[in-house]
């Protein structure tokens, strides 16, 4: 094998690399000796680092001196829901300057929740000569200012999508420093920004870029601008309106849905801030057409999301409003027979009463109708187990749960019982399952069951569910493919934890908040893994000035090869191997 | 009643010297819900204290997380003058349900405000959106700095004015900028139309606050919830 391997010139090993994109398998193609571990690393082009802290700028740059494109995500996961103080970290600013000194021909930057600030953003605009992709997902950190730097200087820009991050809207005048000779936008997502743009401008970039495919509008668009945008740009193939209401006007109807039925193109649909029912038939002709809809943000009732999705027999993608009850689910499973993903999303998460006929029986439907379906996140006000198993056997080819019961600690409504057996036939018939979220009322039976049967399990959210250590060892030591755990709320704390510290390495990260777990176990995780890092997040000030025996606020702990990291704000304590305790 | 001056006070529980003696003022977030509720008559259920552990006298940060049987909870509801349990807003356990940001904000008119404290290093946000009152919001400040002090609040007392009682104790003043960029008093004017101008608040240290406010609207500030006061007191 090895005189095999050496009897290819460098080029043609390069050349047949060319064809392997995908990372586990460069990574694979890496190990087998030397030679190739050489070839690889000099043409590898595109990087994923799935959590920034755990390798460095340098270390990336001194192993691949060639990139064109980095993927780099930040702060954990529930940080989406503010549970993750501010200040915590996650900043981009070391890997821009190192990636603007090493890498000029840099092509594409993704981030995710990062912390990205307007000099960084000029960086990258005066850095990268080729620059093309630039996708901001829930960042934030930055404003209006440094937008208008990347429009102004990326004359090859094709995507700035800023999906979901939180932008400090000074102006909407960013948007005109595109210059007039730039044509080359391929994709645009500004629905974040709160600001208006100016919309002449916005007009005239749509007007002058021939290749635009995705155009995501804020609300502050309004809909009788957007006939005028459509027709500038037919060859769409995704749009996000902004606010869909105006007067009704005939006139204005019928300029919005010819406009439309000219958009052949189009496949996905998202915006509909503010919904006027009665516009909503100008996107009829176009129905047929859809694999994407995205009605989450839509205020609309029941019947008038059924007359509208009723329409969308090749839907693959849809996220909706709970308006939509069981009614519009059951005809959601008549007619998308396509349907790969569901959403479905709380319209009053902190009522105390269930405001819209939406229960179990919706999910259920969809999961009998629906061959193909194979991603969920549907948050509700009551479930059973008997819902829950008859969604298994329905849907064995489920790789996505994610099921949020608003209630804390809600059981079986049936039977009063905890959701554990439910749950179990989730785990146990959907071999696939790569993805789980959590809820109701659950014992430690549950997490024996997922320990037990969910061996793909890669990702596990879990909250207010079980009774003892037992539960978080029966994960931690049953499955296989676990990459991310996180917890909130749980009896959980040290035994688990420390029994299972070396499956700890195997893993990306494990977040644990509102738990049992204790300041002298994460001192010992910390001083005998010296490849992790243990964080305890703390408010309450030191926490060596509480007993050791008092539990931590939350714990973040990574594996990681760069070791300690060195911008950690007040809050946030780690220990290392010389047991000092270290404040940032 | 000693004055707690120190905000950080080494060594003992912080959290249930805070809400030890608070049941009638800090209740458990969405308590309204279990005053008959199916939850309350189970044993054994598993009830984890929400965010803080609240009402449970005999809790140190041991109990969290802990499973707590719905007798535990105290079951007067929250003094917050809103009427029926069923008509209250569920109080908002932090990050539960676990709906993003700039989601709620779309869904519900949400105003979410930094709120900063001099000294702390971190800023949290709140959403003014949930609240009813002054009272409930100030309640809900001390409640998410955690600390032992407490906050004056001068507000005006839903149409009723009361007595105003110098408290001697006050170490921070909550303040916010309003949508013309001055620093007012928070209280100085109706709840409603400060929750529309309100853009940020501060919880200003007393002896910072003097002079660097803009003058009153109100000539007389009235009000100091008296319960609310007393709780604290005995806190001491």
């Amino acid at each position: 094998m090895q005189r095999m391997a050496c009897s290819f010139p460098d080029e043609v090993l390069e050349h047949v690399f060319s064809f392997v994109q995908c990372d586990n398998d460069r990574n694979a193609i890496s190990t087998v000796c030397k030679s190739w571990y050489k070839i690889e690393r000099w043409s590898r082009r595109r990087v994923f680092v799935g959590n920034c802290y755990a390798i460095s700028p340098g270390m990336v740059i001194r192993r691949f001196p060639e990139l064109r494109s980095i993927e780099l995500k930040g702060k954990p996961h529930f940080a989406d829901f503010n549970l993750v103080p501010d200040g915590w970290g996650g900043y981009v600013a070391p890997w821009i300057s190192a990636m603007a000194a090493a890498y000029p021909w840099l092509e594409e930057i993704r981030l995710k929740r990062m912390v990205i600030t307007d000099e960084n953003l000029e960086l990258i605009a005066k850095s990268f000569k080729n620059f093309k992709v630039l996708v901001l997902s829930s960042c934030e950190g930055f404003s209006t200012e440094g937008l208008a730097a990347v429009a102004a200087n990326c004359r090859n820009l094709r995507e700035l999508d800023l999906r979901e991050s939180e932008v400090e809207d000074l102006s909407g005048h960013w948007l005109s420093h595109f210059p007039d000779d730039y044509t080359s936008l391929v994709s645009l997502n500004i629905a974040c920004l709160g600001c208006e743009v100016s919309f002449s401008a916005l007009e005239r970039l749509v007007g002058r870029c021939p290749n635009l495919r995705t155009l995501r509008l804020n609300r502050a668009v309004p809909l009788d601008k957007l006939a005028n945008l459509l027709r500038r740009a037919p060859q769409l193939v995704e749009l996000g309106t902004g606010a869909y209401s105006s007067e009704l006007r005939p006139d204005v109807f019928s300029n919005l849905s010819g406009a439309f039925s000219g958009c052949k193109e189009l496949k996905s649909l998202s915006g509909f801030w503010d919904v006027v029912p009665g516009y909503l038939p100008a996107v009829y002709p176009i129905c047929c057409r859809l694999t994407t809809l995205n009605l989450s943000y839509a205020t609309i009732q029941s019947p008038d999301l059924i007359k509208l999705v009723g329409q969308c027999q090749n839907l693959q993608r849809l996220w909706v409003l709970d308006y939509i009850e069981d009614a519009g689910l059951d005809a959601v499973a008549a007619s998308c027979k396509g349907l790969r993903e569901l959403r479905v999303f709380p319209s009053d998460p902190f009522g105390p009463e269930p405001n819209v006929l939406l229960t179990e029986q919706g999910l259920v439907s969809v999961s009998e109708g629906c061959p193909k379906l194979q991603s969920v996140l549907y948050f509700c006000r009551q479930m059973s187990n008997a819902a829950l198993m008859t969604i298994a056997r329905n849907r064995p080819n489920m790789t996505r749960f994610r099921l949020c019961i608003i209630e804390p600690g809600t059981p079986d409504y049936l039977t009063l019982q905890p959701l554990d057996v439910g749950f179990g036939a989730i785990v146990e018939h959907c071999k696939d399952l790569q993805r789980l979220s959590l809820s109701g009322l659950l014992t430690d039976r549950v997490f024996e069951y997922i320990g037990t049967y969910a061996k793909k399990l890669e990702m596990l959210s879990v909250a207010f569910a079980g009774e003892s250590d037992l539960g978080l060892h029966h994960v931690l030591s049953g499955c296989e493919n676990l990459r991310k755990l996180e917890i909130r709320d749980c009896p959980f704390g040290d035994k688990a934890l420390l029994a299972n510290a070396a499956k700890l390495e195997t893993m990306r990260s494990l977040w644990m908040s509102s738990c049992s777990v204790t300041f002298g176990a994460c001192k010992l995780l910390g001083q005998k893994m010296p490849r992790l890092n243990v964080e305890v997040i703390d408010e309450r000030g030191p926490p060596d000035s509480r007993p050791e025996r008092c539990p931590i606020e939350k714990l973040y702990i990574y594996r990681t090869v760069a070791g300690p990291r060195f911008d950690m704000p007040g809050f946030v304590w780690t220990i290392d191997e010389d047991s000092a305790m270290r404040l940032s | 009643m000693q004055p707690d001056t120190t905000s950080e006070s080494p060594g003992s529980d912080v959290t249930s010297t805070v809400f030890k003696d608070t049941e009638l003022t800090l209740g458990l977030p969405g308590e309204a819900r279990f005053s008959g509720g199916k939850t309350c008559s189970k044993r054994g259920f598993i009830e984890t204290s929400m965010d803080l552990n609240l009402g449970d006298s005999s809790s140190s940060s041991h109990t969290r997380g802990k499973i707590l049987a719905g007798q535990d909870f105290s079951s007067e509801s929250l003094v917050s003058g809103a009427g029926k349990p069923s008509a209250a807003k569920r109080q908002e356990v932090v990050g539960w349900p676990p709906v993003r940001s700039l989601r709620k904000r779309a869904l519900e008119g949400c105003k979410y405000v930094k709120v900063a404290v001099d000294g702390a290093p971190y800023l949290r946000k709140v959403d003014l959106e949930i609240y009813n009152s002054y009272q409930e919001l100030l309640r809900a400040l001390e409640q998410l700095f955690m600390t032992c002090f407490a906050i004056h609040g001068n507000y005006v007392g839903e149409g009723e004015r009361k007595v105003m009682d110098p408290m001697k104790e006050m170490e921070y003043v909550p303040t916010y900028e309003d949508k013309d960029g001055d620093w007012m008093l928070v209280g100085d004017v109706p709840w409603k139309m400060f929750i529309e101008s309100c853009k940020r608040i501060r919880l200003m240290k007393s002896s910072e606050a003097v002079g660097t406010l803009a003058p009153r609207t109100h000539p007389r500030s009235c009000t100091y919830n008296e319960v609310a006061a007393d709780q604290q007191l005995k806190a001491r």
